[in-house]
Formats: C-alpha cells, structure tokens, sequence
C-alpha cells in the first residue's frame, strides 16, 4: 500500500462541497476507499443519504463516472455497466483499464437490494461492493434495518411501554457474502485507515466480486456528536461489536484482536449514544446481559472459524 | 431475403441476433422464455458478440440493461407479464434517463389469479411509463418492429427505449411464414451504436441519475422526455418507409382495411387484427360496409392521424385486449373516443372488451359486435359503451 502521506497527496475522487452531515462516516470511507481505486472507475450507489446527497444536480461530487437508478439494485446496475466494459473491451472499443464499485448502505444491501447483490456476486462479476454500515434507514430519518444492533431505538422499532426498542440481533451480512464462496469478503472500520484502505486496495485487485462491509456511524441516527464518528467506530471494534476480519479465498483472517483486558463492554460503547439511553434505565439490565452475551458469541464463533478455515 | 417457417419467438430471438447488440441481459418468463434461451445458445454457439447476463429477477434485469446501456453499449432484454411488472419501477427510470434500451414484450395476463396465456394487462399497463410502444400482429411484424426499435430509440431526435409486442402463444408460440433478411441488411440498417455520454468515457466522466428534487429541474426533464416523445411519431414513420424500401413491408403507426367507405369501423391491435380482417371481408362480401383499423403505435399515440382516418366512419368499435378498472373502458378505447372528440361529425365509439387470460375471440363474437354497431349505425339506442366478448353469465 502507499504511504499515508502519498495517499492524502493524491487527487479528491468524493470532492468536498457536498451535503452529508458533519460527522457523517459515509464520505470518509468512500474517499478512503476511491483513494486506493487503481485506476478510473464507475460508481453505482443505491439511493440513500450518500446518492441524494453527493448529485445534487447540476452538480456533482463524484469525479469518476456515476449512475444512480433505485434502492433495491446497485448489485444489477454494476453488473451491467461491468458487462458493458467487458464487451467493449473484448471488441476493441475500449482500451483502458477500468475499475467498478457500488456503495450502499445497510438498507439498501441488508435489506431491500440483497437479492441483486447476490445475483451480481454469485455471476461473478468484476467488482467491488461497499457496504457503508450505520444500522438503520438514517436518509428516511431512522427506520430500523435488518442491521440495526438488538435494542436501538429508531423510529420503526421505537421504545415504549412495551418495547425496549429492537429486539432482534443483526443479520450477519458478511458471512452471507462468505457463503457465496467470492474471493474476498473483509469488514472494516475508518479509524484503522491502513486496515480499510489496504482491503480495499486488495478489493479492487482481486478478480472477480469483492465485498467490503465498513461501520459508518451516524450522528443523527446514533443520537451522537458529530466529532466522535471515529472515536465511536474504534470503541465499536474494541469491544468486537464490529470486528475486523477479512475472507480471501475461504481462508478467515481477523485483523485486530483486542487482548482480554483491552475488550470494552459493549455497554460503554452503547451509552455513548442516544439511540440506546433508554437501555441504561433500571430494568433494562437482563437486555444488556443478552446484548453482550450475543456479541461474545459472534467473537467466539469468529476465533472458531479462524482457527479451523 | 429468404422464407422460413418460425415461431414468433423464433423471429423476434433471429431479429435480435442480427442486430447482434453489445449486452443481453434476460431472466426467463413464460410465454418469453424461448427468446431468452434461444439467444443465450446463440452466445454459447459464438455466433454473436453479445454478451449475456443471465440475472436472478426482471427488476435485474432492466437495471443491469439500465447500468450497461448508460455505460455505453447497445442492451436488450425482453419480458412477459409478472415480469414486466416486476421492472415496472426501472421502466420509468430507462426512460427517463434517455436510455435507447429496446425490449420485446410478449404479452400476458397478469396475476390475479394466475394465467399464463395472452391478453393486454402487462404492456397496456405500461402504457405510460414513457417507453415507446410497438404492437405487431403476427411474426413478420414482431421481427420487423423488434429490427425497427433499434433506429427509433437510437434517432438523436428520439433517445427513448423502445418495446414491442406479439401476443403470447398466439404468435410467441405459433409457427408462420416469415421472410427473412440478410444478416448484412439488417446490421446495415440498424447501423453502429453511438452512445451519449458513455459512463465508460474515461476522459469525461459523467454522473447519470442525479438527485433532481426540490429546487431542481425535474419538472423540467419530464417535459422534455415528453417532447422526445412527440418527435418520434416522425421518426417512427420515417424508418417504417425506409424498412419498407428494404423489405417490400413498409410501416405506418397503423394500417388499414377497406375503411375508405366503411360506415362502420372497427379498431383493433396485435394478432385480432387479423381475425377481425377475415371478418370484414365476409361482411363486405355481404354487402355491410365494414373497415378495420389496425393500431401499430400506441406510444406516442398517433391522434391527428387516427382521427382523420377514422372520420367518415359512424360508428367505431374498439376491441381491447385489457380492460381498466373503474375507468371509462380500455386503454385503446380512451385513446381513440378522445381523438374522436374533435371529429366533426363525432361518431358513436362503443369498446369491446375480449379475450383476457386468452380467451378466445371466434368469428361469431366479432360478428355479434357488428350486429351492435349496425343497430347504432340504424339509430336504435345502444345503452351500453362498453361489452364483453365471449363472456360467461355471473
């Protein structure tokens, strides 16, 4: 990889002057991971808070080519693009060599565009898909997702009389990509900029699909400041809420194992956010139990498969 | 030119062979499949260039057709029913975008229940998703028009997707008479592709699809798409003339039989057409003074033209292949009773509504309409505008 200081050298790919939020966790990722792009490329983003606001027409934030169309098909749009620059190429209509990635968020990849991500992976395209992770629908103004964490308040799993808020854990996306059987599936973080930028350097050189699900917190949804994004990101992988692996070719690697006396609880990393405060009332103490409980069955099951794949 | 027995399918997967486009992307449906497996072998054959995405859905399969034509290369598809229905949302978005994308629709009943046979419900209802739409009536004419598409969406007048229809099984599945041109003529006619700002342009990247909300100019895009619409009634009509320059078939936005001193009309689309034209010429035989206007172009709808042609008719009767809920009647029947509002003398328009899910449409259920049509054209009251055709009681 590139020394930091080449990289900060080189050319904006996401410039500034667009209208994510202070804070936001989508550009930093997407500018970390472009940083790395080999060479031009085409971007496809599903609609959400990183489309609306990056092209805003006339204007544009993205000096590659991009194209939105909708929600649920980021997998398909780059698929077809991918394919275009295939038979083109193949007839000699196109000399350079070319790059495609698509971004989206949890909604748009958990959820709604699973399917055309899995359709676009299991063909095998040649392509790297960016999921910006931050646990809920947050361009709709917070709805619950099949990645938001067990016990978060967003307005469609609102906490009440009855309801402590979610009350199921989050789909494990990577391992879905895992079980693809693609080249490379890593998670990644952007306080550990080496780490991310180095999987997504591996990303867009591996041939064929690769998949990268990066944590991308959100001040709004989070009910965080706007100047805690990458401290609040760190703590998330410190307590191995989001731990960082990666999966190349079957073959599981974790990246960051935090020794027993460095892993926070997942409590400390939770009262630091709005979205959780009403968990930390009296009464609510057997749900953090389970909340920890599940996230020491994840790391445990992780170590596992390190050690045996 | 040469003759070849084929089914419908057969034609419209030979017609997209010879144009041999850069990028198919196709899941299959019935009554469609045979196109989406016939062209898949022709890649697997080499004997195209294109290349294949075999998507895991139609929503797939127009936003992959969306994301490869954007980025700069000649893309079909092609659908049915539950399919069309399911890119319903990309439909708009292809339009809208200006993509020259061009898709043979082999028309279905849409669920509720299921029914996998033929009537107007999928393409109909698709009517104003900003697609220009073709219907043909027998093989030669899905051939023809899926050949023509590509010069419509293509004209830099136009720079809208393109789809056209056969009818499910009724000609998707039956074989007939077709004449065939030279791969050489056809990928002469259609020419080379030349896209609009390719995403794949490296030296001048583009963002396609911008967010266009509040404050934008979205208002704005939609006038425009529609004034590219409007555009292509003569681009359609100019490439209809040169076609028939080629083949011996020229084509029109409709056609007509024996209308010049029919007091009574009767307008149809796709494959009835040719029932109903067997028709006239018994009643002619007869001495009933019957024509048929057959429609071709349904988007844009040729107004002027329909009306001027349909002017000395008394009394017209539209068959529809769909029906539209809670509305005045069907597709056609609206669109012709609102061009024959400013007809002077304004006929008596009556809508016949047949064959959905693929019911079929005999000889006598065309001739009961005319029996209604004369007793109007005789002055008798007729209570209702809009009936059924080979309908059960209750």
């Amino acid at each position: 990889m590139a020394k930091p200081k080449e990289i900060a050298n080189k050319p904006e790919r996401l410039t500034g002057g667009h209208r994510l939020c202070a804070g936001c966790g989508a550009p930093i990722n997407v500018r970390q991971i472009m940083s790395v792009c080999p060479g031009p490329a085409v971007v496809t983003v599903s609609t959400g808070c990183l489309e609306v606001s990056t092209t805003i027409y006339p204007y544009t934030a993205w000096k590659d080519s991009m194209i939105h169309s909708a929600f649920e098909n980021a997998g398909a749009t780059i698929s077809g693009v991918e394919t275009a620059y295939r038979s083109l190429k193949k007839q000699g209509r196109i000399k350079d060599d070319m790059y495609f990635v698509a971004f989206g968020g949890d909604g748009g990849t958990y959820d709604i565009g699973l399917q055309a991500l899995s359709g676009a992976v299991e063909r095998g395209h040649n392509f790297v898909y960016v999921c910006y992770d931050n646990g809920a629908y947050m361009n709709t103004g917070f709805q619950r997702s099949s990645a938001t964490p067990c016990g978060a308040w967003t307005t469609t799993s609102p906490v009440g009389k009855e309801s402590y808020g979610k009350t199921q854990n989050r789909k494990d996306l990577a391992q879905i990509l895992v079980a693809h059987d693609i080249p490379y599936v890593a998670t990644a973080s952007p306080h550990n900029f080496k780490d991310l930028m180095s999987k997504a350097e591996k990303a867009f050189t591996t041939p064929g699909p690769a998949f990268l699900n990066v944590i991308s917190p959100c001040p709004r949804g989070w009910r965080t400041p706007g100047d805690q994004t990458i401290a609040l990101s760190r703590e998330a992988v410190q307590s191995c809420y989001w731990p960082l692996y990666e999966v190349e070719n079957g073959k599981y690697k974790i990246n960051y194992k935090p020794k027993a006396e460095k892993k926070t609880p997942v409590a400390d990393w939770m009262k630091k956010q709005g979205r959780f405060a009403h968990l930390f009332k009296p009464g609510n103490e057997a749900v953090l139990e389970d909340i920890q409980a599940y996230i020491d069955h994840k790391w445990e099951e992780l170590l596992k498969k390190e050690e045996c794949l | 030119m040469s003759r070849k027995a084929m089914t419908g399918n057969g034609a419209i997967a030979l017609a997209l062979k010879q144009v041999d486009p850069d990028v198919m992307s196709a899941y299959p449906i019935t009554p469609q499949t045979e196109i989406a497996q016939n062209y898949a072998q022709f890649v697997a054959d080499g004997a195209v260039k294109t290349e294949y995405i075999a998507v895991e859905s139609e929503h797939s399969a127009m936003s992959a057709a969306i994301g490869s034509c954007a980025a700069g290369a000649r893309t079909i598809t092609a659908t049915s029913s539950q399919g069309f229905a399911l890119m319903w949302e990309m439909l708009f978005i292809a339009a809208s975008l200006r993509l020259p994308i061009t898709m043979p629709v082999i028309t279905r009943a849409l669920s509720g229940p299921i029914n996998i046979h033929c009537d107007h419900s999928d393409s109909m209802g698709g009517r104003d998703c900003g697609w220009i739409q073709l219907y043909g009536e027998d093989a030669q004419e899905g051939y023809d028009n899926a050949i023509q598409a590509f010069r419509i969406a293509e004209h830099a007048d136009v720079r809208l997707p393109v789809m056209t229809m056969i009818d499910g099984f009724i000609i998707s599945g039956a074989i007939g008479p077709l004449e065939v041109l030279q791969d050489a003529q056809v990928k002469q006619f259609v020419g080379e592709f030349e896209p609009l700002h390719p995403l794949l342009d490296v030296a001048n990247p583009v963002t396609v699809g911008a967010f266009d909300s509040l404050g934008g100019w979205y208002f704005e895009h939609k006038v425009t798409q529609n004034q590219a619409m409007a555009r292509a009634m003569q681009v359609i009509e100019d490439v209809g003339r040169e076609y028939g320059e080629l083949t011996g078939r020229p084509y029109s936005h409709f056609k007509t039989h024996m209308i010049e001193d029919a007091e009574i009309v009767l307008v149809a689309i796709g494959s009835a057409a040719g029932n109903v034209k067997t028709m006239v010429d018994k009643l002619r035989a007869q001495g009933k003074k019957v024509g048929l206007l057959k429609v071709r172009t349904f988007r844009p709808f040729p107004t002027e033209q329909i009306r001027a042609a349909l002017s000395g008719a008394r009394v017209i009767g539209v068959m529809d292949r769909s029906d539209s809920f809670g509305a005045q009647g069907g597709p056609l029947f609206t669109e012709i009773r609102s061009a024959m509002f400013e007809a002077e003398p304004r006929p008596q328009i009556f809508n016949f509504i047949y064959g959905l899910g693929g019911r079929d449409l005999f000889p006598d259920d065309i001739e009961g309409a005319v029996a209604l049509l004369e007793k109007a054209a005789a002055g008798e009251e007729v209570a209702q505008t809009r009936h059924y055709l080979n309908v059960r009681e209750g």
